[in-house]
């Protein structure tokens, strides 16, 4: 008892200021994206023939980036020879729709608030279940983390359940293999309604790095309405815990 | 060792037309030979000759000098099984039934391990068509008797963890037997494998076990600067050690967490969640990933440690290890921890050794089996690293094993820390060698990481083979089960930690 005691005190407490204080990120760390067209050479590409999901598009009107397809692997970023593309310790990358993970260097749509009716439900407590539909288990522990200390994702009333009969809504991650589709269809409809559907990392986005493989499906934007999109291969947890929050209207804009 | 069977080291890239092809026969005689001395079998494989005929790969590894033997057969659509007289083929020879439509004859338990159509259109070992194949539907072992009951769980579990199905015959608490179906995380990675590299081969090594991100691309990168002929500085090679062991840090102190968890020890499982995270993050320091992602690229590293960076490194680590000592000590010396952890799920050091399991759950049966040690590779060509061995075989010899691991790695951390080998972090890579084959070993987190490939005439991969660690196994862990109670499965579970995608690729 008396070494319990003791451990106790040397771990001392440990759970992050946020969201009082802002998180530091790593310098190394890849977020939103900063793309500077104006110094693109004519007819270059050359960032997007490396890009392995095709995320870069670069035409006259400019570079863009498919946040929702891209691993911040920063190889765009390595070949560009007038560094156009660099990417930003941003963290908060999530929002309400598809369309706006296609970033065009201006203005970033973040995640907005559940609208009205539902928010009234969910936003004091939120109960989420997890399903990994051929997640590689980064996410997954990414999604793990929040519920250490460190996070304590119970302080903000969000809490990952043990069966879809206890949730308000499903987050997924993965490709959604063809071995899974059954599942994650079942999942779903045990959850009742109205309930919220979360694809966190680029899988569960877009197919991520298994885009277009016959034994995937690309995600899950297919087979359900998507009320959260968190981008990453893996997200980082604040990216995570950032994106649940703003659904339930708990941050700032 | 045979005659009949091409010698070569971790890595080595040798001239393909070098690999003997042998009667088939023989192929089983060698291995059934080679295992009974004491070797292990590595891999066992087929893949397609582009004629009807379809051609065996079998590895095997002598650990004590630390050579591989390879040698290769011609099968057309049957063969007799080698599971019967050598166990560490049975998972194997499933999955050559699966991915080829190849029967071996008289396997004793010739079932999928994924639920996938064959790779061969129309040549489907259970004459399944591709409409009718439904994950782990089918028949599974049973016990029969009365009160004999039986207890099915999965694809979806409980918490957030991948998915896998698990079926037990019980008898009231007692497991007679577990039987491990698996195929939910399919992705069909090594298909697309084939005709690489491509810009997308790198990412599909970080996420065929998206936990084992460092352990499986240093495994494909090592494989590629042999065929390319390119000498990683030891900078780069010092690097990737560094990111190999914070890979290791990490899981095996969430592991130790969430064993911890399992029992309803609190303390240590809420600080090893956190200093779990504490590793995370300083391979974020290094890269900016806390899997590691992105950071080691072909010819060495991304990113290097500069000075400053590495004062940060080491107080950091420093710390960690600190809060890590207390939580794995706490846990380890209490004795409701123990109560639980002792004489449940053991595995025998014959039976580790029947099944051919490798890393942590080897060691932790008394087996001395490393990559690091026997295949020496990268920054372990020039600095070894112990080999943590206890020989009980239960839950908390996998526990201890993974202190001792986490103990030895931190050591091995600093003290490349203190003198970092000088060096490029990159250097340039050429076009991949025509015509070769290399068996590429790294040891993982989990255990052994075995890659092996062939060129084709234009220097591209005529197929790649992926063996993960969990491959070999899954199977231990439904040997841990046996006559145990139905509620300790989710602490034998968490004591292999096993992947499923890195098994179901
Ligand atoms: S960082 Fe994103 S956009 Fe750039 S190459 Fe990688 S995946 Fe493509
Ligand atoms: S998005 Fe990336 S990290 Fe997440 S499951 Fe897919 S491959 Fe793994």
């Amino acid at each position: 008892m008396f070494k319990v005691l003791l451990a106790r005190l040397q771990q001392k407490h440990r759970t992050i200021a946020y969201p009082k204080k802002e998180p530091v990120l790593p310098d190394r760390f890849r977020g939103l994206p900063i793309l500077d067209n104006s110094q693109c050479l004519k007819n270059c590409q050359e960032c997007v023939s490396v890009c392995p999901t095709n995320a870069i598009q670069c035409t006259e009107k400019g570079l863009q980036i498919d946040l929702g397809r891209c691993l911040f692997c920063t190889e765009c970023t390595s070949v560009c020879p007038k560094g156009a593309i660099q990417f930003s310790t941003e963290y908060r990358l999530a929002t309400r729709t598809r369309q706006d993970l296609v970033f065009d260097g201006k203005v970033f749509e973040r995640a907005k608030i559940l609208k009205d009716s539902i928010h009234k439900l969910f936003g004091r407590s939120l109960k989420l279940r997890q399903v990994s539909a051929a997640g590689c288990n980064a996410c997954e522990a990414d999604i793990n983390v929040l519920g250490t200390p460190g996070f304590d994702l119970g302080r903000f009333g969000i809490q990952i359940v043990a069966s879809p009969r206890h949730a308000d809504g499903i987050v997924v991650t993965g490709p959604v293999s063809e071995n899974m589709k059954l599942a994650v269809e079942k999942t779903y409809k045990a959850v009742a309604n109205p309930k919220v559907v979360i694809a966190v990392g680029s899988c569960a986005i877009s197919g991520g790095p298994f885009l277009d493989h016959k034994e995937v499906h690309n995600g899950i934007t297919d087979l359900f309405p998507v009320d959260l999109f968190i981008p990453g291969c893996p997200p980082h947890p604040m990216t995570i815990l950032d994106g649940f929050l703003r659904l339930m209207g708990r941050l700032k804009q | 060792m045979n005659l009949h069977s091409l010698s070569l080291r971790n890595s080595q890239s040798c001239s393909y037309k070098d690999v003997p092809v042998v009667s088939i026969e023989e192929l089983k005689g060698t291995i059934v030979s080679c295992v009974q001395e004491g070797k292990r079998l590595l891999a066992f494989f087929a893949q397609s000759t582009g004629e009807k005929e379809m051609q065996l790969y079998a590895v095997l590894g002598n650990d004590k000098l630390g050579t591989l033997s390879l040698l290769s057969a011609k099968v057309e659509n049957s063969y007799p099984s080698i599971t019967d007289q050598c166990a560490q083929a049975h998972w194997f020879e499933r999955e050559i039934a699966e991915n080829w439509g190849i029967s071996p004859k008289n396997h004793p338990w010739l079932k999928p391990i994924r639920f996938i159509p064959s790779y061969r259109e129309g040549q489907d070992a259970w004459n399944r068509s591709k409409e009718n194949i439904l994950p782990c539907v089918g028949d599974y072992y049973q016990v029969q008797g009365e009160e004999i009951h039986e207890v099915a769980v999965g694809p979806v579990h409980a918490g957030v963890i991948e998915p896998g199905h698990f079926r037990f015959q019980c008898h009231g608490e007692w497991v007679y037997h577990l039987e491990i179906s698996l195929g939910y995380q399919h992705r069909g990675i090594e298909k697309e494998l084939k005709g690489g590299p491509t810009k997308r081969t790198l990412p599909y090594m970080e996420t065929m076990a998206g936990d084992t991100s460092i352990g499986h691309s240093h495994a494909y990168l090592q494989m590629l600067e042999s065929l390319a002929n390119c000498q990683v500085s030891q900078r780069a090679q010092a690097l990737r050690g560094i990111a190999l062991e914070l890979e290791r840090l990490a899981n095996h102190t969430g592991d130790l967490g969430a064993l911890a968890n399992d029992v309803g020890f609190l303390p240590t499982a809420n600080y090893c969640g956190r200093i779990r995270g504490d590793f995370l993050n300083m391979s974020a320091l290094l890269c900016g990933s806390r899997f590691g992602r992105n950071f080691l690229k072909p010819g060495g590293v991304a990113f290097d440690l500069e000075d400053s960076r590495i004062k940060e490194f080491q107080t950091k680590l420093e710390n960690a290890k600190k809060d890590v000592t207390v939580a794995a000590e706490l846990l380890l010396d209490s004795p409701s921890v123990l109560a639980r952890f002792e004489d449940t799920g053991v595995v025998s050091k014959e039976t580790a050794r029947e099944l051919g399991l490798v890393g942590v759950a080897a060691r932790a049966s008394g087996l001395s089996q490393d990559i690091r040690k026997d295949y020496p590779f990268g920054i372990f060509s020039s600095f070894s690293i112990p080999v943590a061995i206890y020989k009980k075989g239960d839950v908390f010899a996998r526990a201890y094993v993974r202190w001792i691991e986490i103990q030895n790695s931190i050591a091995f951390i600093q003290s490349m820390l203190i003198s970092m080998p000088k060096g490029k972090t990159q250097m340039p890579l050429s076009s991949l060698a025509p015509d070769k084959i290399v068996v590429s070993l790294t040891e993982g987190w989990r255990g052994e990481i075995c890659h092996v490939a062939k060129t084709d005439e234009k220097g591209q991969f005529s197929w790649y083979k992926v063996c993960d660690p969990s491959f070999h196994n899954w199977m231990g862990l439904s040997m841990a089960l046996r006559n145990q109670q139905i509620s300790d499965f989710p602490l034998c579970n968490k004591s292999f930690n096993l992947s499923y995608c890195g098994h179901d690729l």
